[in-house]
Formats: C-alpha cells, structure tokens, sequence
C-alpha cells in the first residue's frame, strides 16, 4: 500500500488507518464526530497528499484546457485564480472533477483525485499531445487542507513570520506561492481554510508547526461527511464515467458559452440536454431515525424512483442526510428504503451546511 | 490493543456478556467492535419479554460508517433494553463494558454462559480477523 510523507505522523497520533484507493491513510485520530465539529468551529487539517498535483505548461495550455474540460479556463482573468470544473469522455460521462489553478497563460496546475489518478494521467497527457503541452504530476509535493473558521490564522502562524501579511489579502478559490509552498484558499469542506502544497521533505516539519498552533489533525471520514453537509460531490460516489454533469448537479460548471469552444464531450451533452435529462441529483433529509447508505433505494408510494449515491449521518445536524440521483419529476417527498423498512424523507436544496450553519 | 475484561465472555460477533448474580446476562458489543465501528449515532434495542433463540439479531447499531446487528448469545427472554442509549449511542464508544450495555436477558439454560468463548479465545479470535 502506498504511504504519504506524513504516514507515520499519522500512526503516531493513534490514527486509525484504512486502506483509501491504494493509500494507508486515517480515517480518523480518534472520533470522528469530534474531528468533524471542530472544523466546523475551529481549525482542523487533513493529509491530503494521496491527491495528485498536475502541472500543464506550454504555449497552447490554454487551448488545450479549453479543449478538455467541460468549465472554460478563459473564465481565469486574474493570475492564482481557480476553477471547478468536470473534464468528461466523447460520450459526457464525467472521468473526474478536479480543480484547475491558472498560475500565467502557459502554466496550469490541476488538482485530480486520487483514486482516478492513473487513467486521470493517461486520458490528459493523450489529449495533451496534439497542442504540445508539457504535463507533469507533482508527487514531490505533499498536501494539506487546514480547515474551518480558524484556519487561516492559525495556518499563518505555522508558516512563518511574513505569512500573515503575503497571505491574508488572498481572496476565495485563489493560489498564491509562499517561499517553497503554493498556497490554495480552497477546500473540501465547506468552511474557510488552505490547500497548502508542500515539498514532501518539508511535509512533516509543516504538519508538526500546525500542531503547534493547535490545528487538530482530523481523518478522512470527517472529510467526507463535512464534504457532504457543504454539498460537494465525491467522484466515484455521485457520478462516474457513466453519469453527465447534468445528472449529477454539476450543470452549473458546464460552460455553454460561448457556443464555438468544442470541448471532449460537448455533443453528447448537448444532446442530452436537448433530448430532456431524466435525472437529478437531490438532497434527502431522513424524517424518522437511522442513516441513510449509499445505494439505498429511494421510493415513492411504493416505486422505485432513485437510489442514494451518498449517505451518512450529519454530525452538524445530527441526523440522517443524502444524496440521492432520483427521477427529474420528483418533488418534495419520498422514502428511503433502509433495512427492509420505507422510512420518510423530505427533499432539501443543497448545501445543507455552509460556515457552520445549517442551511435547512 | 483493545481491552478485553477477563471476567466476560464473548462471541465470533463481537458481543461480550457478563453474568450478574441473579443469573441473568447483561450483553453489549466489545472495545473491539466499537473501535471498528467508529462513532455511534443510532442504537435500536431489544423490548422487555421480546425472545430469542441465540445467533438471532436482537438489536441495531449504526456508526457514521456503517449498520451492524447484535446477536443474541444465548436463547432466552429480555429483560429490559437499555433505552438511555436512544439520546446517548456514543455511550458505547466511551464505555463499551460499563454504561454502553445494550440489553439484559434471562438465559432459558443457565450453563449457555459457559459455553461461550472465554477473553483469551476471543483475543485469538480478533487476532485472526
């Protein structure tokens, strides 16, 4: 199984350790109840290094981005600007979602996940040919996410005396380098925080110095079920190869305009869409007591209208939230089939939580 | 290492049960179990005068990860369900042996106790797992 730089940090902190994807990683130090509120209250931090660092470099990388993902990079007009974006086959399937940081008009760095990151490295350095753009991973770099309404500051005092004042004025989905580190305001949680990549022989000392200013380090199960609260998809989960961005809720990072930019999978979307999309992703909120699982079917007065493809118990609200792909007619209500009993559950926009806050 | 209380004795499902003086058997999952289990947030137990034979599933537990059933060890009666653990689940991750009992039963055969796996088998048993 493959190991992060901080992989023995991890099981020296009592870590409970999970095979994630191929990687040993923790799924939590503890509790993860615990580690999930104290993202949403203060300051926590994920290893995130088993994600894979993308850097694409040449004079077409802005072509070719156009080209590869179903978002469009020209939206990127300011330098450390970053964009969400599902990068989909010929036939609209999503193959991932990623995060693409537009660093000057021949140099961009994505973030893909990790479960997706052999095909993910194919797929794009087969479509990089044809523009001549230069792709690289970055697996010298390690990463960690530091969370939560207090991360910022805390982080900034882990990272050095100048970090404060380089840092602060950084807005919102933006990278900034500081001395040997990118610096991303970005997360996967719904709350403020950092995305900080590091040199992975520098990991350890950055994670120590965190600890220090009382970052509480939390596993990968809170990731999910914060990633979940603030509304975020997980590839794999809630869509795939199989699923278009518009069946998924992800319409909203397809870049329609303008009309000329002929993006991998364009057509088929397109007729999709034309054609009518049969299903949704929704939220679900459980009425009565148990937690919601994925694959769980979802009913409506006895048929079948969906199936859950992201299930859990939010610590946040303490109760049962979903998302479910159902058909495009259903309204407000229906049921979850959980263990042989149909269980009430309302239907809710996403997100159910941002900053904190419930969003009921 | 998880802990494993001499006095108990225990089954391949990862229930412990103790006898109390009446000869009832106060039954609940192990440190080991909840360990695996993570965080619990939902806990169903079993009612009074409910019955069952052993290796039925008398009661439900869900973590944040995942469901599991508990077993009955033995055939017999409940006695009561430990309903405290409705508004408390976590009860069990903090306290698996003490206030995160899930059920009390009264054994139809009394020697059914002894016929379970004692805290040294049960370690070779987690250990194989």
């Amino acid at each position: 199984m493959k190991k992060t730089p901080l992989h023995d940090l991890h099981v020296s902190l009592n870590a409970r350790m999970v095979d994630f994807g191929g990687w040993d990683m923790p799924i939590n130090y503890g509790s993860q109840i615990d580690e999930h509120h104290v993202i949403r209250q203060d300051a926590g931090m994920f290893d995130v290094s088993h994600m894979t660092i993308v850097d694409m470099k040449g004079d077409n990388a802005k072509a070719f981005l156009q080209k590869l993902l179903a978002n469009d990079v020209a939206k990127l007009k300011d330098e450390g600007k970053a964009l969400y974006s599902c990068m989909l086959n010929e036939e609209g399937g999503v193959i991932d979602d990623l995060i693409t940081y537009y660093i000057n008009d021949t140099f961009y760095r994505t973030v893909v996940n990790a479960s997706t990151r052999e095909k993910d490295l194919a797929w794009i350095t087969k479509q990089a040919e044809a523009f001549g753009v230069e792709v690289t991973e970055r697996d010298d770099y390690a990463m960690i996410a530091v969370q939560g309404p207090n991360a910022r500051a805390k982080a900034h005092k882990a990272l050095g005396d100048d970090a404060a004042e380089k840092l602060d004025d950084m807005k919102p989905f933006f990278i900034r380098e500081y001395g040997n580190m990118s610096v991303a305001r970005t997360g996967y949680t719904g709350e403020d925080g950092y995305e900080i990549m590091v040199p992975e022989t520098e990991a350890s000392a950055l994670w120590s110095r965190l600890l220090e200013n009382e970052v509480k380090p939390c596993g990968l199960g809170a990731r999910d079920t914060l990633r979940l609260e603030a509304g975020m998809n997980l590839y794999g989960s809630d869509m795939d190869e199989t699923i278009s961005p518009l069946e998924c809720g992800l319409n909203w990072t397809v870049a329609w305009e303008p009309v000329e930019r002929d993006f991998i999978g364009r057509a088929a979307i397109t007729k999709q869409k034309e054609q009518g999309v049969k299903r949704k992703l929704i939220g679900l909120v459980l009425e009565g007591k148990g937690v919601i699982r994925n694959h769980q079917k979802v009913m409506l007065d006895g048929k079948e209208v969906g199936e859950v493809t992201s299930g859990s118990f939010s610590p946040t609200l303490s109760q049962a939230i979903a998302f479910a792909r159902v058909d495009k007619d259903l309204a407000d209500k229906c049921q979850v089939e959980m263990r042989g009993k149909q269980i009430d559950a309302r239907v809710v926009k996403i997100p159910f939580v941002r900053n904190g806050k419930s969003c009921l | 290492m998880s802990n494993i209380p001499n006095e108990l004795r225990y089954t391949k499902s990862h229930e412990w049960v103790r006898r109390n003086e009446d000869g009832t058997l106060t039954v609940g999952i192990t440190d080991h179990a909840q360990g695996l289990l993570g965080d619990l947030v939902f806990v169903e137990t079993p009612e009074a005068e409910d019955t069952f034979s052993s290796g039925d599933d008398c009661a439900v537990i869900e973590s944040v990860k995942a469901a599991s059933d508990v077993y009955c060890p033995v055939d017999g009666e409940i006695i009561e369900g430990n309903e405290a653990l409705a508004d408390a689940p976590e009860t069990i991750n903090h306290d698996a042996y003490g206030d995160g009992w899930i059920f009390k039963i009264k054994p139809e055969d009394e020697g059914a106790f002894d016929e379970l796996m004692d805290s040294d088998e049960y370690a070779e048993n987690i250990a194989e797992d």
